[in-house]
């Protein structure tokens, strides 16, 4: 009975492994997949150079990694402001029944595909950016718009619930000292509530960069840097994605190197959500 | 407690040598010297804290499951230690049973409950089973209560019911030693009379420890009785010996209603 | 003091009407566009002219299977995990290098596990652009989802029922198949569900896994071509849009309905625990 206790523990470890397993699988395939054509034109080069045209042998990955950056942070622009009021409202503001069913819609946009929210924006946002804003319409914008909207449902349903761990002790204590709802809200619940905040937009952070199919859509996909929000933007996953079908050789290797950059770009993001979700717990 | 007493064997069924239990520094039991025979009902009083619920539970090592315990002495049940590394644990819970303070329904019926223990031992016969369950549910006075709805939902149940139903769920694995965890803290006072009552009709055939933080109830159930303080074993002896002319004036102050 | 306080509450109202506008418009939208070309034949017929006209049955049958057998691979795995985590483990350095693993592979993007299926199922193990390889590919994906939410629900199982089941001699692996799993068992499927969830509306992983095959696969080594695929082919190529539209719908009803069913059961747990 015992040994078998032994087994059991055993092959209930060895099974959990498997998720670690998996992770050492992903690095390791996707490093040596991509890490020569790196060694071949050197690091920098990789990611400072500013043409990508593969037909040529040119693999500068730098228009790619600032397409990333210009569209995820104007994502966070839009998605962190409006899912913040949108939390504080439901945890804060709303009466509970409320509360429950539009917290329950939100969850539900968590859940529609990326390639519905790319179409929608193919075929709504673009044409009207481009009739009255100005531009051809598939930019940094419509990218950040689209991008904004589906990290929504994550830094809504982390801010709530990180508002409804503040114990309820320290609103009354304001209230009771005549405060209203709003100093309240920004004197004791946001300052309790902020390392939790952070963790979400990081969160948020992440899921905008890794979003493939929704950019590809609606950026554009050019390969040079964008000098106005405006203008058409390729990302790092785009630029996988778009180029995997047909690439080969050299050309394949250098779209698995743009892998492990994006790799270690979410790598350190999560490394520094850890951090910050230890550091609410002491 | 004196018609009993002819009927005992004399034979001593767990006995504690200096037993002492810690959680990490804290000391929860100290040189515990305590022997319970075969056949006995043993009542343990003494204030919440004191170190009672820590015997019950060293004595089939439910205590393990937290991590950072450790014991010094001896515990022994039929001259074996229950630490020694012999010992197959779930073997020993098996012959030493245990009913918790708060009754708990395991989420499924009545008749799953008290068949749980027996199935995991391996017996998957229905007719053995029915059987089983039928005997321990008698014995434990909730038959006649629950024969016509054994596929009920055990949570169903009254907290009274419920405690019978626990008391039924250890009796069908036949064990040798029922524990008790104050098992009527939670129950109205009929319910609570009636458990009383069921114990003096199992003492017959089980050796059973309870424990109490209520003096009253150490003075109505009247059998031998210990004291336990902050971890002290202060003394013990029969129940009319100990409320009618305690040795220990700590053991006066509590039943006297002091403190506890 | 009042005025603003009103003021605020009324911004951060329209805010969340905002929020929910736009989901209410993507839904809309897409049902009023794809619902004429939603009949019975578009369900049940092969796509022609690469599905210019014609219905989208062998894209359902490749969701279906694609994303039922990135279940069964990843459901037992996930939950005996999380058995793992909850029930064996004491502060030692294996239980800490496993939640290591899992919190990391929830926060890979899924190009990226496109990316290693294509190199490690495709090719490395030769599985070819295939069913398979994008089961496998999808269930390393789900993996972390089914083992937080798993644990989350294993956590939940009262203490007092593992006591009771220990106490009556039971050991640890009876304990947890018989008591503490059957518990968490509601918890466990809406964790589940909200992963097949993620998994059918999964694009990126899947195409450069399995292919984009429009013909029904015969074995599970035939490439196929998921419901997402489908759609983003047609509305990038521009094939036919209403097709298109139809699809998103097929995809969109799949997802709310199992969903909702997944939040319902989570909610029923909630409700009867209190």
């Amino acid at each position: 009975m015992h040994n078998k206790e032994t087994l059991i523990q055993w092959l209930l470890a060895t099974v959990a492994l498997s998720a670690i397993a998996v992770l050492a699988l992903i690095i390791i395939f996707i490093f040596k997949e991509g890490s020569p054509v790196i060694a071949r034109l050197g690091l920098a080069k990789f990611i400072t150079g500013t043409k990508w045209s593969p037909t040529r042998g040119m693999f500068g990955i730098l228009p790619m990694i600032l397409g990333s950056v210009w569209v995820t942070l104007g994502a966070l622009l839009i998605g962190v402001p409006m899912g913040l009021a949108t939390a504080i409202f439901l945890a804060e503001m709303a009466p509970p029944g409320a509360s429950r069913i539009l917290k329950f819609a939100i969850q539900l946009l968590a859940g529609i595909p990326s390639v519905v929210f790319g179409f929608i924006g193919l075929v709504i946002l673009v044409p009207f950016i481009r009739q009255w804003i100005g531009g051809p319409g598939f930019s940094v914008l419509a990218a950040a718009i689209v991008l904004g909207i589906m990290i929504l449902p994550t830094i809504v349903s982390v801010c709530y619930d990180v508002f409804k761990a503040v114990p309820e002790a320290y609103r009354e204590g304001m209230l009771a000292l005549g405060a209203t709802r709003w100093q309240t809200i920004k004197m004791v619940v946001l300052p309790a509530a902020k390392s939790g905040i952070i963790a979400a937009v990081i969160l948020g952070m992440g899921r905008a960069i890794g979003e493939t199919m929704a950019v590809i859509m609606v950026a554009g996909n050019a390969t040079k840097i964008p000098v106005s929000p405006l203008e058409p933007v390729r990302t790092l996953t785009s630029n996988i994605a778009l180029e995997m079908g047909y690439a080969i050789g050299e050309h394949r290797e250098a779209l698995f190197a743009t892998g492990i950059v994006l790799f270690i770009i979410i790598a350190l993001l999560n490394t520094l959500a850890r951090i910050v979700a230890r550091s609410e717990k002491v | 407690m004196s018609e009993t007493e002819a009927a005992q064997d004399r034979a001593c069924k767990i006995s504690a040598r200096n037993f002492s239990f810690f959680y990490g520094e804290h000391c929860a039991l100290r040189d515990i010297n305590l022997e319970i025979k075969r056949n006995q009902l043993l009542t343990i009083m003494g204030p919440s804290g004191s170190g009672k619920t820590t015997f019950l539970r060293s004595l089939n090592r439910l205590g393990d499951l937290i991590p950072g315990t450790r014991h010094e002495g001896s515990l022994e049940i039929d001259g074996t230690d229950v630490y020694s590394p012999g010992v197959d644990v779930a073997d020993l819970r098996r012959r030493v049973g245990m009913v918790f303070a708060l009754p708990v329904a395991l989420p499924m019926s009545i008749f799953n409950n008290v068949a749980h223990g027996p199935r995991m031992q391996g017996i998957r016969h229905s007719k053995k089973l029915e059987k089983i369950v039928e005997k321990a549910l008698r014995d434990a006075i909730l038959w006649d209560e629950v024969k016509d709805r054994l596929s009920d939902h055990a949570s169903r149940l009254s907290g009274g019911q419920l405690q019978r139903l626990s008391i039924a769920r250890v009796l069908a694995l036949e064990p040798e030693i029922v524990l008790l965890d104050e098992p009527t803290s939670g129950l109205d006072p009929i319910s609570t009379l009636k458990i009383e009552e069921l114990l003096w009709e199992l003492v017959d055939r089980y050796t059973i420890v309870l424990v109490t933080h209520n003096p009253l109830q150490g003075a109505r159930i009247d059998s031998e009785t210990a004291f336990l303080l902050m971890g002290e074993l202060v003394e013990t002896g029969s129940a009319y010996d100990i409320f009618t002319r305690p040795k220990d004036k700590r053991t006066e102050d509590y039943v006297s209603g002091k403190f506890g | 003091m009042k005025m603003t306080d009103r003021r605020i509450t009324l911004l951060f109202t329209c805010i969340t009407g905002l929020t929910i506008l736009i989901l209410v418009f993507i839904i809309g939208f897409i049902m009023v566009k794809g619902l004429p070309g939603l009949t019975l034949s578009f369900l049940l017929e092969s796509p022609k002219e690469m599905g210019r006209t014609g219905g989208i049955f062998p894209a359902i049958v490749g969701t279906v299977l694609l994303t039922g057998m990135a279940v069964v691979i990843a459901a037992p795995v996930g939950v005996l995990t999380a058995v793992y985590l909850t029930e064996y483990t004491r502060d030692t350095w294996l239980p800490k290098i496993v939640r290591f693993g899992t919190e990391s592979l929830a926060g890979i993007p899924s190009i990226i596990f496109g990316l290693f299926g294509f190199l490690f199922f495709v090719i490395y193990m030769d599985l070819g652009w295939s069913v398979l390889s994008g089961a496998l590919t999808l269930s390393a994906m789900i993996l972390p989802t089914i083992v937080r939410t798993s644990e989350e629900a294993i956590r939940a199982v009262p203490d007092a029922y593992r006591e009771v089941s220990f106490a009556l001699g039971s050991t640890r692996w009876q304990t947890v198949t018989s008591v503490v799993l059957p518990s968490a068992k509601p918890g466990i499927m809406t964790g589940v569900m909200l992963a097949v969830g993620r998994a059918i509306g999964e694009t990126a992983a899947v195409i450069f896994t399995a292919g984009s095959s429009l013909r029904l696969p015969g074995t599970l080594l035939d490439s196929t071509r998921t419901l997402p695929v489908h759609f983003y082919i047609l509305a990038r190529e521009g094939i036919s849009l209403e097709n298109a539209y139809s699809t998103a719908l097929v995809l969109i009803l799949l997802i709310l309905v199992i969903n909702i069913t997944a939040y319902a059961v989570m909610n029923r747990l909630a409700n009867k625990g209190r």
